[in-house]
Protein backbone atom coordinates (compact mmCIF):
# COMPACT_ATOMS: atom_id res chain seq x y z
CA UNK A 1 0.00 0.00 0.00
CA UNK A 2 1.70 3.41 -0.79
CA UNK A 3 2.13 5.95 1.63
CA UNK A 4 -0.88 8.35 -0.37
CA UNK A 5 -3.17 5.11 -0.10
CA UNK A 6 -2.48 4.81 3.46
CA UNK A 7 -2.92 8.52 4.38
CA UNK A 8 -5.91 8.21 2.22
CA UNK A 9 -6.95 5.50 4.59
CA UNK A 10 -6.09 7.33 7.46
CA UNK A 11 -7.59 10.87 7.09
CA UNK A 12 -10.10 9.69 4.95
CA UNK A 13 -11.94 5.92 5.12
CA UNK A 14 -13.18 6.23 8.89
CA UNK A 15 -16.24 3.60 7.60
CA UNK A 16 -13.53 1.10 6.71
CA UNK A 17 -14.01 1.13 3.47
CA UNK A 18 -11.82 0.66 0.30
CA UNK A 19 -12.23 3.36 -2.23
CA UNK A 20 -10.28 4.87 -5.37
CA UNK A 21 -10.88 8.58 -7.06
CA UNK A 22 -9.34 9.65 -3.97
CA UNK A 23 -8.77 14.17 -3.59
CA UNK A 24 -6.27 15.41 -1.68
CA UNK A 25 -8.60 15.22 0.91
CA UNK A 26 -8.59 11.53 1.31
CA UNK A 27 -12.25 11.36 0.68
CA UNK A 28 -13.27 9.65 -3.08
CA UNK A 29 -14.54 12.63 -5.32
CA UNK A 30 -17.60 10.94 -6.91
CA UNK A 31 -18.78 10.28 -2.61
CA UNK A 32 -18.22 14.28 -2.22
CA UNK A 33 -19.50 15.02 -5.18
CA UNK A 34 -23.28 13.26 -4.11
CA UNK A 35 -23.28 14.90 -0.74
CA UNK A 36 -22.44 18.73 -2.26
CA UNK A 37 -25.25 17.66 -4.80
CA UNK A 38 -27.94 16.38 -1.89
CA UNK A 39 -26.79 20.03 0.02
CA UNK A 40 -27.81 21.72 -3.15
CA UNK A 41 -31.26 19.41 -3.48
CA UNK A 42 -31.79 20.72 0.01
CA UNK A 43 -31.57 24.27 -0.92
CA UNK A 44 -33.92 23.79 -4.00
CA UNK A 45 -37.00 21.83 -1.93
CA UNK A 46 -36.37 24.45 0.94
CA UNK A 47 -37.51 27.52 -1.85
CA UNK A 48 -40.07 25.04 -2.98
CA UNK A 49 -41.35 24.30 0.69
CA UNK A 50 -41.45 28.23 1.41
CA UNK A 51 -43.71 28.84 -1.23
CA UNK A 52 -45.80 26.52 0.06
CA UNK A 53 -45.66 27.50 3.08
CA UNK A 54 -45.96 31.17 2.45
CA UNK A 55 -49.29 30.81 0.28
CA UNK A 56 -50.71 28.53 2.59
CA UNK A 57 -54.09 29.60 3.62
CA UNK A 58 -53.96 32.05 0.74
CA UNK A 59 -56.53 30.49 -1.41
CA UNK A 60 -59.62 32.32 -2.56
CA UNK A 61 -61.36 29.67 -3.93
CA UNK A 62 -61.37 25.90 -2.79
CA UNK A 63 -60.56 23.14 -2.76
CA UNK A 64 -58.78 23.22 0.80
CA UNK A 65 -56.40 21.07 1.87
CA UNK A 66 -58.00 20.76 5.57
CA UNK A 67 -61.72 22.44 5.40
CA UNK A 68 -65.01 22.21 3.62
CA UNK A 69 -65.41 24.69 1.15
CA UNK A 70 -68.98 25.74 -0.72
CA UNK A 71 -68.78 27.27 -4.12
CA UNK A 72 -70.82 30.09 -5.08
CA UNK A 73 -73.13 27.47 -7.15
CA UNK A 74 -73.55 25.57 -3.41
CA UNK A 75 -71.18 22.85 -4.81
CA UNK A 76 -69.72 21.52 -1.38
CA UNK A 77 -65.45 19.97 -1.59
CA UNK A 78 -64.56 18.38 1.18
CA UNK A 79 -61.36 18.61 2.74
CA UNK A 80 -59.24 17.26 -0.25
CA UNK A 81 -56.45 15.86 1.57
CA UNK A 82 -56.76 11.88 2.08
CA UNK A 83 -54.17 11.26 5.20
CA UNK A 84 -54.52 7.74 5.83
CA UNK A 85 -53.50 7.05 2.18
CA UNK A 86 -50.50 9.69 2.04
CA UNK A 87 -49.68 7.86 5.31
CA UNK A 88 -49.51 4.38 3.81
CA UNK A 89 -47.21 5.93 1.25
CA UNK A 90 -45.28 7.50 3.79
CA UNK A 91 -44.74 4.13 5.63
CA UNK A 92 -44.02 2.69 1.99
CA UNK A 93 -41.32 4.91 2.05
CA UNK A 94 -39.97 4.64 5.27
CA UNK A 95 -39.81 0.99 4.38
CA UNK A 96 -37.72 1.71 0.97
CA UNK A 97 -34.67 3.75 2.84
CA UNK A 98 -34.68 0.65 5.36
CA UNK A 99 -34.36 -2.02 2.17
CA UNK A 100 -31.57 0.44 0.90
CA UNK A 101 -29.40 0.08 3.63
CA UNK A 102 -29.84 -3.55 3.47
CA UNK A 103 -28.45 -3.33 0.04
CA UNK A 104 -25.95 -1.68 0.73
CA UNK A 105 -24.83 -3.74 3.53
CA UNK A 106 -25.30 -7.15 1.83
CA UNK A 107 -23.13 -5.23 -1.32
CA UNK A 108 -20.36 -4.49 1.65
CA UNK A 109 -20.66 -8.06 3.43
CA UNK A 110 -20.13 -9.76 -0.38
CA UNK A 111 -17.18 -12.51 0.54
CA UNK A 112 -17.36 -12.34 4.35
CA UNK A 113 -18.17 -16.01 5.41
CA UNK A 114 -21.88 -16.32 7.00
CA UNK A 115 -21.88 -17.82 10.66
CA UNK A 116 -22.58 -20.87 11.52
CA UNK A 117 -25.57 -21.51 12.13
CA UNK A 118 -27.12 -18.37 10.77
CA UNK A 119 -30.64 -17.90 10.65
CA UNK A 120 -33.30 -16.92 7.78
CA UNK A 121 -32.98 -13.22 8.71
CA UNK A 122 -29.29 -13.21 8.67
CA UNK A 123 -29.05 -15.19 5.49
CA UNK A 124 -31.49 -12.85 3.59
CA UNK A 125 -29.68 -9.71 4.59
CA UNK A 126 -26.87 -11.07 2.60
CA UNK A 127 -28.82 -10.90 -1.09
CA UNK A 128 -28.00 -7.17 -2.61
CA UNK A 129 -30.36 -8.35 -5.50
CA UNK A 130 -33.15 -8.99 -2.80
CA UNK A 131 -33.05 -5.77 -1.27
CA UNK A 132 -32.58 -3.46 -4.14
CA UNK A 133 -35.14 -5.04 -5.82
CA UNK A 134 -37.79 -4.56 -2.92
CA UNK A 135 -36.31 -0.91 -2.73
CA UNK A 136 -37.36 -0.33 -6.13
CA UNK A 137 -40.53 -2.10 -6.23
CA UNK A 138 -41.36 0.10 -2.85
CA UNK A 139 -40.31 3.08 -4.48
CA UNK A 140 -42.68 2.35 -7.65
CA UNK A 141 -45.61 1.33 -4.97
CA UNK A 142 -45.04 5.19 -3.20
CA UNK A 143 -45.62 6.94 -7.20
CA UNK A 144 -48.32 4.42 -7.31
CA UNK A 145 -49.91 6.17 -4.31
CA UNK A 146 -48.89 9.66 -5.68
CA UNK A 147 -50.48 8.87 -9.07
CA UNK A 148 -53.46 7.85 -7.66
CA UNK A 149 -53.61 11.29 -4.94
CA UNK A 150 -53.53 13.32 -8.33
CA UNK A 151 -55.60 11.69 -9.87
CA UNK A 152 -58.25 11.63 -7.40
CA UNK A 153 -57.38 15.57 -6.25
CA UNK A 154 -57.99 16.28 -10.25
CA UNK A 155 -61.35 14.24 -10.44
CA UNK A 156 -62.37 16.42 -6.73
CA UNK A 157 -61.68 19.19 -8.76
CA UNK A 158 -58.01 20.56 -7.97
CA UNK A 159 -56.06 21.17 -10.70
CA UNK A 160 -52.68 23.39 -10.71
CA UNK A 161 -54.43 26.07 -11.81
CA UNK A 162 -57.17 25.76 -9.70
CA UNK A 163 -55.59 27.90 -6.95
CA UNK A 164 -52.66 28.80 -4.55
CA UNK A 165 -52.93 25.40 -2.63
CA UNK A 166 -53.39 23.59 -6.15
CA UNK A 167 -50.03 25.30 -8.12
CA UNK A 168 -47.82 25.00 -4.74
CA UNK A 169 -48.89 21.83 -3.82
CA UNK A 170 -48.47 20.25 -6.97
CA UNK A 171 -45.06 21.84 -7.63
CA UNK A 172 -43.64 20.31 -4.51
CA UNK A 173 -45.20 16.97 -4.81
CA UNK A 174 -44.69 17.11 -8.09
CA UNK A 175 -40.63 17.62 -7.95
CA UNK A 176 -40.40 15.59 -4.96
CA UNK A 177 -42.17 12.79 -7.23
CA UNK A 178 -39.54 12.93 -10.45
CA UNK A 179 -36.85 12.77 -7.74
CA UNK A 180 -38.41 9.54 -6.70
CA UNK A 181 -39.18 8.09 -10.09
CA UNK A 182 -35.14 8.95 -10.70
CA UNK A 183 -34.30 7.25 -7.88
CA UNK A 184 -36.16 4.07 -8.94
CA UNK A 185 -34.59 4.31 -12.57
CA UNK A 186 -31.39 4.71 -10.50
CA UNK A 187 -32.33 1.51 -8.55
CA UNK A 188 -33.56 -0.30 -11.75
CA UNK A 189 -30.06 0.02 -13.55
CA UNK A 190 -28.28 -1.27 -10.39
CA UNK A 191 -30.34 -4.41 -10.26
CA UNK A 192 -29.51 -4.85 -13.78
CA UNK A 193 -25.99 -4.66 -13.19
CA UNK A 194 -26.04 -6.73 -10.01
CA UNK A 195 -27.96 -9.68 -12.36
CA UNK A 196 -25.36 -9.92 -15.27
CA UNK A 197 -22.01 -9.07 -13.63
CA UNK A 198 -22.66 -8.91 -9.76
CA UNK A 199 -22.01 -6.08 -7.24
CA UNK A 200 -18.76 -6.95 -5.41
CA UNK A 201 -15.83 -5.13 -4.29
CA UNK A 202 -14.81 -1.34 -3.44
CA UNK A 203 -15.89 0.42 -6.47
CA UNK A 204 -19.18 -1.42 -6.68
CA UNK A 205 -20.03 -0.57 -2.72
CA UNK A 206 -19.45 3.56 -3.82
CA UNK A 207 -22.04 2.74 -6.39
CA UNK A 208 -24.75 1.46 -3.92
CA UNK A 209 -23.62 3.60 -1.41
CA UNK A 210 -24.25 6.52 -3.70
CA UNK A 211 -27.34 5.74 -4.62
CA UNK A 212 -28.34 4.93 -1.24
CA UNK A 213 -27.79 8.50 -0.39
CA UNK A 214 -29.75 10.08 -2.86
CA UNK A 215 -32.43 7.47 -2.42
CA UNK A 216 -32.36 8.37 1.89
CA UNK A 217 -32.33 11.94 0.71
CA UNK A 218 -35.73 11.19 -1.27
CA UNK A 219 -36.78 10.08 2.11
CA UNK A 220 -36.22 13.06 4.29
CA UNK A 221 -37.66 15.47 1.91
CA UNK A 222 -40.82 13.26 2.15
CA UNK A 223 -40.62 13.21 5.92
CA UNK A 224 -40.68 16.98 5.85
CA UNK A 225 -43.58 17.48 3.07
CA UNK A 226 -45.47 14.86 5.04
CA UNK A 227 -45.68 17.25 8.13
CA UNK A 228 -45.72 20.40 6.68
CA UNK A 229 -48.31 19.96 3.95
CA UNK A 230 -50.34 16.90 5.19
CA UNK A 231 -50.36 17.28 9.01
CA UNK A 232 -49.82 20.75 10.00
CA UNK A 233 -53.24 22.65 9.41
CA UNK B 1 -6.29 -8.29 3.75
CA UNK B 2 -9.46 -8.22 1.72
CA UNK B 3 -11.21 -10.50 4.18
CA UNK B 4 -9.78 -7.95 7.16
CA UNK B 5 -11.45 -4.78 5.13
CA UNK B 6 -14.97 -7.04 4.75
CA UNK B 7 -14.76 -7.14 8.45
CA UNK B 8 -13.94 -3.75 8.47
CA UNK B 9 -16.66 -2.42 6.97
CA UNK B 10 -19.19 -4.86 8.11
CA UNK B 11 -18.25 -3.02 11.75
CA UNK B 12 -18.14 0.12 11.21
CA UNK B 13 -21.54 0.33 10.42
CA UNK B 14 -24.59 -0.31 11.99
CA UNK B 15 -25.68 -3.77 11.94
CA UNK B 16 -29.39 -5.22 10.01
CA UNK B 17 -30.94 -5.13 13.68
CA UNK B 18 -30.13 -1.92 14.42
CA UNK B 19 -31.57 -0.57 10.78
CA UNK B 20 -34.51 -2.40 12.01
CA UNK B 21 -34.71 -1.18 15.28
CA UNK B 22 -34.80 2.59 13.49
CA UNK B 23 -37.32 1.17 11.31
CA UNK B 24 -39.61 0.96 14.11
CA UNK B 25 -38.31 4.10 15.82
CA UNK B 26 -39.46 6.23 12.40
CA UNK B 27 -42.46 3.74 11.58
CA UNK B 28 -43.84 3.97 15.41
CA UNK B 29 -42.79 8.38 15.60
CA UNK B 30 -44.93 8.37 11.81
CA UNK B 31 -47.94 6.66 14.12
CA UNK B 32 -48.13 9.29 16.45
CA UNK B 33 -48.05 11.91 14.64
CA UNK B 34 -50.76 10.55 12.71
CA UNK B 35 -52.62 9.47 15.88
CA UNK B 36 -52.41 12.86 17.10
CA UNK B 37 -54.18 14.35 13.47
CA UNK B 38 -57.10 12.77 14.57
CA UNK B 39 -57.42 13.40 17.64
CA UNK B 40 -59.16 17.44 17.76
CA UNK B 41 -58.20 18.45 21.23
CA UNK B 42 -54.56 18.36 20.46
CA UNK B 43 -54.94 19.76 16.92
CA UNK B 44 -56.81 22.69 18.82
CA UNK B 45 -53.54 22.63 21.37
CA UNK B 46 -50.94 25.39 20.82
CA UNK B 47 -47.95 22.52 20.86
CA UNK B 48 -49.70 20.41 18.31
CA UNK B 49 -47.60 22.41 15.13
CA UNK B 50 -43.98 22.51 17.44
CA UNK B 51 -44.67 19.18 18.30
CA UNK B 52 -44.97 17.72 14.56
CA UNK B 53 -41.98 19.65 13.50
CA UNK B 54 -40.21 17.95 16.71
CA UNK B 55 -41.27 14.63 15.77
CA UNK B 56 -40.55 15.19 12.36
CA UNK B 57 -37.05 16.92 12.51
CA UNK B 58 -36.28 13.68 15.01
CA UNK B 59 -37.21 11.65 12.02
CA UNK B 60 -34.89 13.69 9.73
CA UNK B 61 -32.07 13.20 11.95
CA UNK B 62 -32.27 9.60 12.60
CA UNK B 63 -32.41 8.66 8.96
CA UNK B 64 -29.45 11.28 8.20
CA UNK B 65 -27.38 9.94 11.20
CA UNK B 66 -27.83 6.15 11.03
CA UNK B 67 -29.38 5.33 7.28
CA UNK B 68 -26.86 8.10 5.20
CA UNK B 69 -24.42 6.85 8.19
CA UNK B 70 -23.67 10.87 8.44
CA UNK B 71 -22.72 9.58 12.56
CA UNK B 72 -19.93 7.16 11.61
CA UNK B 73 -18.58 9.03 8.22
CA UNK B 74 -16.18 11.17 7.53
CA UNK B 75 -16.72 15.38 9.25
CA UNK B 76 -16.47 16.78 5.41
CA UNK B 77 -19.33 15.05 4.50
CA UNK B 78 -21.15 15.69 7.47
CA UNK B 79 -20.58 20.09 6.75
CA UNK B 80 -21.34 19.60 3.13
CA UNK B 81 -24.51 18.59 4.28
CA UNK B 82 -25.15 20.49 6.97
CA UNK B 83 -23.85 24.02 5.78
CA UNK B 84 -26.27 24.27 3.32
CA UNK B 85 -29.11 22.46 5.34
CA UNK B 86 -28.06 25.51 7.63
CA UNK B 87 -29.19 28.33 4.79
CA UNK B 88 -32.31 26.53 3.71
CA UNK B 89 -33.48 26.70 7.14
CA UNK B 90 -32.86 29.69 7.73
CA UNK B 91 -33.81 30.99 4.13
CA UNK B 92 -37.46 29.58 4.62
CA UNK B 93 -37.47 31.18 8.19
CA UNK B 94 -36.21 34.53 6.17
CA UNK B 95 -38.57 34.18 3.44
CA UNK B 96 -41.88 33.47 5.96
CA UNK B 97 -41.46 36.68 7.93
CA UNK B 98 -40.53 38.39 4.43
CA UNK B 99 -44.02 37.35 3.44
CA UNK B 100 -45.63 38.05 6.85
CA UNK B 101 -46.55 34.76 7.99
CA UNK B 102 -44.50 35.38 10.99
CA UNK B 103 -44.15 38.82 12.75
CA UNK B 104 -41.70 39.74 15.48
Amino acid sequence: MSAHTAAAHAAGHEDGHVHHHYTTTGLDNRKIAIWAFIGSECMLFASLIATYLIYKGKSLVGPFPHTEYVDAAGKVFKPILDIPVTSASTFVLLASSFAMVLALQAVQLKGVPLPAGAGWWTRAQRSSQLWLGVTAFLGATFLGFQAYEFTAFVHEGLTIKTNLFGSTFFTLTGFHGAHVTVGVLWLMSLLWVDRTRGLAGPGDELLVDITALYWHFVDVVWIVIFTLVYLIQ
Amino acid sequence: MAHDNKHAAAHAHPSGNTYLKVFVILTVITVIEVWAYYIPALVASPLFNPSLIIMSAAKFAIVVLFYMHLKFDHKLFRVLFSGPLIIAGATIVALLFLFGQFAL
